[in-house]
C-alpha cells in the first residue's frame, strides 16, 4: 500500500495536506441541510407513484388546513406565474410540479411548506391526487414503436418518442473499410442506467428578502453561476438580486450539475411566505427523480486485418433519456462526446450513429463522472477490442501494445476530430503490466483453468477528452464555458484566489492555493481560496467533466503571472533598476548577475500600496482577474489491470487486484489526484458488478433505496496498485490535465473484460453490466439479463 | 415526551415527539450538525454515532431510546483541545474528500481501536462496511485507521471520552 506519492519528486507542487481537512475531521463543514436561519419553513415533495398518468385533480385542502402548513403549491399554481414548466439543460423543458400528465414514477406532483421538517412529510399525505393511468414506455427498444404511447404530448406536434438523431465520422469511408477488412466481430451490449448517489442528496435553502428584492439560494451545487442565470432566466428576477451560494457539498459526480424542480418551489415557497424556505430531499427522491448517467444500448462492431491491425470501428446506439431531456452537456453535442469512441487506437475510420428517445423513466443524462458520455465510448471501444482479440487468439495486452497510438502521432486527430494533446500510450500499458507482473498473471491463469478454476484477467486503456471547453464549440445553455478568476495580493503579501468552480470533495482550497503558491513564491498557507459564492467570485460554468483544474485552475495560473508581471514593475522601481534586468527566480524578482539583489512578492505587494513612484500607466496594487478560453481539451489517459476469481457456481465475482496507471499531465497534489482515482476505481467495481436502476414492466423504479441499488463498501474493493506516468499537455500553462472522472470512465471495462476472461472457458462471450451473481450465473447458462428491465421467469 | 440524554458529556433535556429520530434530535433540536444523514434505509452509515458504547446508524433509533443515555458524535472526538489520533490520522492519510461520510466513519474506527489496537486491514474494511463511502474508495480511509492505530500515544491512559466507565464524562463539556 505504499503511495505513488512516496515516488515522485516534490517540486513546487506536492502531497501537502489538505486545508478543508480541519473543519470536517472536527465535523464542521457546512453542508446546504446544516443551514438554519430564523423563521426557516420546511418543504416536501409529493411524488407520484406512477410512471404514466393523466391527472385529474388534485386536492389539497386537507393539507392546506394541516396546523403547521404554511403553503401548498400545485402546477396549476405555478402555471399561473409562467412558472410550471423550466429549460432543461439540454433544449427541452421540464415540468417543474405536473399540470397535465405525469411521465415518470416519482415525478413532482405538490409542494408544501410547513414549519418543521416532519409536518411537511405529514401534510403531503393529506394530498388526493386521481390519476388516470397511460401505457408507459418502459424498454427503449419499443419507444419507436409506432404503436408506443407518446409521452411529450405537450411539444407541440409531437407524435413519436424521438428526442433525436445524430451521426459522426465517415459512414462512406468506414463501410469501405469494413467491407475490406479480414475479420469483423459484432457485439451488442448495454451500459445500464446509473445514478451517481452523492452521499448527500440535494437541497436547497431559499431565502427570498421582499424589502431588499434579493433572492438567496444556498444549494448543493456544482455549478453556482450557472444556477445564478438559470434562476433568473427562470422566475425573472434580476441576475444582479440573485445570490447563490454553493457551501461544503457532500459528493457531487455530476448530481448536482442540473436544477432540479425542488429547488424552484423552494424558491417559490420563500416568495409566497416571505420566510426562508429548506428542501433536502431524501434517498429515494434523490435516487428515483434526480439525474440518472448512461442507459446506453449499444451495438458495436470492429474490423481488424488477421494479424491484429485494428482497422475501423462502428457503434449504432439506442439513447434512453427519459421523459424529458435533462442531460447537462454543451448544446452542440446531443450524445456529450460519446464520438471519441475510437478511443486510443490508430484505426483508420469510424462512424456511430446514436438515437434519443424518451421513455417514463426520471430525466437526466450524462450525470456521474462520466466526461460528457466518454464513459460509454471507452467501455465500448474497450469491450470490442477484447472481442476481437477473443476472435483472433490473441492476448488481450499484446493486441492493445500493437494498436495504441504512438508517442510521435501527437497531436492526433482522430477520425471523428477530436485533436489529442499529448500522449505516451504504450509507456502507460507497459507500466501497468510491470506493476501487475502481467506474464505472471497469465502462467497463473493458465495453471488455474487446468484446475477448472476461473480467474480473469482483463486490461483496458483509455483517453479522456476533458476540460470543457473551447467556448466556441462548448456551453451549457449557450454559456460559454470559460472561467474567470481573480487574484487580490494584499499588502502583507497575503494572497485571496477567487474562482468559479465549487469543490464537492475535490479539494480545491488545497490545489488552487498551490497553484498560485508555485506562481508567486509563496506558501500555499498564504493563499487563500474562495469559492461556491457567486456574490464572492468571478463568473464560470463550474466543476464538472474533470474541468476544474483544466480550465479554471489554468485562470488561476494566468492571473498569477499577471500579478507576477505587473510585480516586476514594481520590483524594478523598488530597485532602481529596469524592469528587463530582473529575472523570476527561486520565488522572488532578481537582478540579472546579482541574485542577493532581490525582491519578494511580499516585499513588493507592500511597495505596491504604498506611495512608491511608479511608471506611468501602473496604478499601484498587484490585484488582477483574468478569464480563461481554454484552447483545447486536455486528454489524459491510462492502463488499467483487474484480476478476479469467480466462482461458477455461485455467480459471484471477487475482485482481487486492480491496477491502475493514470497519465493526467503535471499532478499539482499527488496525494488528491490519487484519492480521485481511488473513488473512480470504486465507481467503476459499483457500476461493473452491483449498481444498476431497473424498471418492472408498469415503469417502477426498481432501484429507489440503497437496499436495491448496491454501491460498493469496503469489503468489495481490493487496495488499489496505483502508477503514475506524467506527460503534460502543451497548452495547459502547467501541463496538467483533469483527473476526476478518468477512474469511473476506464475501470468498468476492465472489470467486464476480467470476468468475461475468468469465464472464456464456459464459452461466455459477453453479459452486461452489472455483472451480479444472477447476471454471471445467467450468461453461464446461455440465458444472459436484460439490466434494464426486472427479471421474469 | 421528555428526555435528557448526554451528549459528548453534555446533559441535554428536550421536550420532542416520539416519533422523532436520534439525528434528527442531534442536528436539528442540538444543533450538532456534524453527523450527517445519507439514506432512508440504514444502509449508508453517514449517521453514526455512539449510543453509550456501541456505534449505531441514529437514523434508526428513535430520540426516545436515547433517554438516559451516552451519545458521543464526532464533536465529542477532540478532547482537551487535541484531536483524536482518529482524526489526525484522516487528515494525514487523505482519509476524506467530501468529509459527509467522514464523521461516521471516524465513529466506527474509533471504537474498532478501543476493541482491536492493531487491527489489519481486512478488519478495517470489514468494521466499516456497513458504512458508505462515494468518494474515496475506502483505501485512504483504511489506511487512515492503520495511522491511528500506530500513532495511538499512550492509548493505555485514554478515558475513553469518560464513557466506558459509567460517569457522565464532565471532563469533556
Ligand atoms: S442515514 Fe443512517 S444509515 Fe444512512
Ligand atoms: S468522503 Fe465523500 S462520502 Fe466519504
Amino acid at each position: 500500500m505504499s503511495p505513488v506519492s512516496d515516488h515522485l519528486p516534490n517540486g513546487p507542487y506536492g502531497p501537502v495536506p489538505r486545508k478543508e481537512d480541519a473543519r470536517f475531521v472536527r465535523g464542521r463543514g457546512t453542508f446546504v441541510d446544516d443551514i438554519k436561519l430564523p423563521g426557516m419553513l420546511h418543504g416536501a415533495v409529493l411524488r407520484s407513484p406512477l410512471a404514466h398518468a393523466r391527472i385529474v385533480s388534485i386536492d389539497t385542502a386537507a393539507a392546506e388546513a394541516h396546523p403547521s402548513v404554511e403553503a401548498v403549491i400545485t402546477g396549476d399554481m405555478l402555471a399561473g406565474r409562467n412558472l410550471a414548466w423550466m429549460p432543461t439543460l439540454s433544449a427541452d423543458v421540464q415540468a417543474v410540479l405536473a399540470t397535465d400528465k405525469v411521465r415518470f414514477q416519482g415525478q413532482e406532483v405538490a409542494f408544501v411548506v410547513a414549519r418543521d421538517r416532519y409536518s411537511a412529510r405529514d401534510a403531503i399525505e393529506l394530498i388526493t391526487v386521481e390519476y388516470e393511468p397511460l401505457p408507459p414506455v418502459i424498454d427503449a427498444r419499443t419507444a419507436l414503436d409506432p404503436d408506443a404511447a407518446v409521452i411529450r404530448d405537450d411539444l407541440p406536434g409531437k407524435a413519436d418518442n424521438r428526442i433525436f438523431d445524430w451521426a459522426a465520422g465517415d459512414r462512406e469511408a468506414t463501410d469501405a473499410v469494413f467491407a475490406a477488412a479480414d475479420v469483423v466481430v459484432d457485439c451488442d451490449m448495454l451500459y445500464p442506467r446509473v445514478h451517481p448517489a452523492p452521499l448527500e442528496t440535494c437541497g436547497v435553502v431559499a431565502d427570498m428578502d421582499h424589502v431588499s428584492g434579493r433572492l438567496t439560494v444556498w444549494a448543493t451545487t456544482q455549478a453556482p453561476h450557472a444556477h445564478r442565470t438559470l434562476y433568473a432566466l427562470i422566475t425573472g428576477l434580476p441576475e444582479h438580486k440573485i445570490r447563490v451560494v454553493s457551501p461544503d457539498v457532500g459528493g457531487g459526480f455530476g448530481n448536482k450539475v442540473p436544477i432540479y424542480p425542488g429547488y424552484l418551489c423552494a424558491i417559490v415557497g420563500s416568495i409566497l411566505t416571505g420566510r426562508p424556505v429548506k428542501w433536502v430531499e431524501d434517498r429515494s427522491e434523490n435516487l428515483m427523480s434526480t439525474s440518472f448517467a448512461r442507459d446506453y444500448h449499444m451495438h458495436g462492431e470492429i474490423a481488424a486485418t488477421r494479424d491484429g491491425k485494428i482497422l475501423g470501428l462502428r457503434a449504432k446506439v439506442l439513447a434512453d433519456h427519459g421523459a424529458f431531456n435533462g442531460a447537462a452537456q454543451p448544446t452542440k453535442f446531443p450524445a456529450g462526446f460519446f464520438h471519441i469512441f475510437t478511443g486510443s487506437y490508430d484505426l483508420q475510420a469510424a462512424y456511430c450513429e446514436v438515437t434519443g428517445v424518451y421513455t417514463n423513466k426520471a430525466p437526466g443524462g450524462v450525470a456521474y463522472s462520466c466526461s460528457f458520455r466518454i464513459t460509454e465510448a471507452v467501455y465500448l471501444v474497450e469491450r470490442m477490442v477484447d472481442l476481437l482479440a477473443r476472435e483472433l487468439g490473441m492476448d488481450a495486452a499484446g493486441l492493445r501494445m500493437q494498436n495504441l497510438l504512438r508517442p510521435e502521432q501527437f497531436p492526433y486527430t482522430c477520425p471523428t476530430g477530436w485533436v489529442y494533446d499529448s500522449g505516451d500510450y504504450p509507456r502507460a500499458l507497459r507500466a501497468a503490466m510491470d506493476l501487475a507482473g502481467y506474464e505472471d498473471l497469465r502462467r497463473e491463469q493458465t495453471a488455474r483453468r487446468e484446475r477448472g478454476e476461473y480467474m480473469g484477467i482483463g486490461v483496458s486503456f483509455f483517453t479522456e477528452g476533458v476540460g470543457a471547453g473551447p467556448r466556441k464549440q462548448m456551453d451549457i445553455l449557450g454559456l460559454g464555458m470559460a472561467d474567470g478568476a481573480d487574484l487580490r495580493i494584499y499588502p502583507t503579501g497575503k494572497a485571496v484566489l477567487s474562482v468559479s468552480c465549487q469543490t464537492q470533495g475535490q479539494g480545491h482550497e488545497t490545489t488552487f492555493a498551490q497553484i498560485v503558491a508555485a506562481e508567486l513564491g509563496l506558501s500555499p498557507d498564504d493563499v487563500e481560496v474562495v469559492h461556491g459564492d457567486t456574490d464572492r467570485t468571478p463568473f464560470g460554468l463550474g466543476t464538472y467533466g474533470s474541468r476544474s483544474t483544466a480550465v479554471s485552475g489554468a485562470a488561476a495560473v494566468v492571473a498569477a503571472r499577471k500579478a507576477r508581471e505587473r510585480a516586476r514593475i514594481v520590483a524594478a522601481a523598488m530597485m532602481e533598476v529596469s524592469a528587463d534586468d530582473l529575472e523570476w527566480t527561486e520565488g522572488a524578482w532578481r537582478v540579472r548577475g546579482d541574485p542577493e539583489q532581490a525582491a519578494s512578492i511580499a516585499a513588493i505587494a507592500m511597495a505596491a500600496h504604498s506611495g512608491l513612484d511608479l511608471p506611468d500607466g501602473v496604478e499601484g496594487h498587484l490585484d488582477t482577474e483574468t478569464v480563461y478560453n481554454p484552447p483545447n481539451l486536455t486528454f489524459p489517459f491510462g492502463a488499467y489491470i483487474c484480476v478476479t476469481d469467480v466462482d461458477p457456481g455461485t455467480g459471484q465475482v471477487a475482485v482481487r487486484r486492480f491496477i491502475a496507471v493514470d497519465d493526467c499531465g503535471v499532478r499539482i497534489n499527488p496525494m488528491i489526484v490519487e484519492g480521485q482515482v481511488h473513488g473512480g476505481l470504486a465507481d467503476g467495481i459499483g457500476m461493473a458488478l452491483m449498481q444498476a436502476i431497473a424498471f418492472d414492466a408498469d415503469g417502477n423504479c426498481l432501484g429507489g433505496s440503497f437496499m436495491d441499488y448496491l454501491l460498493p463498501s469496503a469489503v468489495e474493493c481490493p487496495s488499489w496498485e496505483l502508477g503514475a506516468t506524467v506527460t503534460p499537455s502543451p497548452h495547459h500553462p502547467i501541463g496538467a490535465k483533469g483527473i476526476g472522472e478518468s477512474a469511473t470512465v476506464g475501470s468498468p471495462a476492465a472489470v467486464v473484460n476480467s470476468v468475461i476472461d475468468a469465464l472464456a472457458p464456459l464459452g461466455v462471450r459477453h453479459a452486461d453490466m452489472p455483472l451480479t451473481p444472477a447476471a454471471v450465473w445467467s450468461a453461464i447458462q446461455g440465458r444472459p439479463l436484460r439490466s434494464d428491465l426486472a427479471i421474469t421467469d | 415526551m421528555q428526555i435528557a440524554v448526554s451528549v459528548n458529556g453534555t446533559e441535554y433535556s428536550r421536550v420532542i415527539e416520539p416519533r422523532l429520530l436520534l439525528i434528527h434530535f442531534i442536528r436539528d433540536d442540538l444543533g450538532l450538525t456534524g453527523s450527517h444523514w445519507g439514506c432512508d434505509t440504514s444502509n449508508c452509515g453517514a449517521c453514526v454515532v455512539w449510543l453509550d458504547d456501541l456505534p449505531v446508524k441514529s437514523c434508526t433509533v428513535l430520540a426516545a431510546m436515547a433517554d438516559g443515555r451516552r451519545v458521543l458524535t464526532v464533536e465529542g472526538l477532540e478532547r482537551r483541545g487535541e484531536l483524536d489520533p482518529v482524526q489526525q490520522g484522516f487528515a494525514h492519510c487523505h482519509g476524506l474528500q467530501c468529509g459527509f461520510c467522514t464523521p461516521g466513519m471516524m465513529l466506527t474506527a474509533r471504537w474498532l481501536l478501543d476493541r482491536n489496537p492493531d487491527p489489519s486491514e481486512q478488519e478495517i474494511r470489514e468494521a466499516i462496511s456497513g458504512q458508505i463511502c462515494r468518494c474515496t474508495g475506502y483505501e485512504n480511509i483504511v489506511r487512515s485507521v492503520r495511522w491511528a492505530a500506530e500513532h495511538e500515544s499512550a492509548a493505555a491512559d485514554r478515558d475513553h471520552h469518560g464513557l466506558g466507565d459509567g460517569s457522565e464524562g464532565d471532563d469533556l463539556a
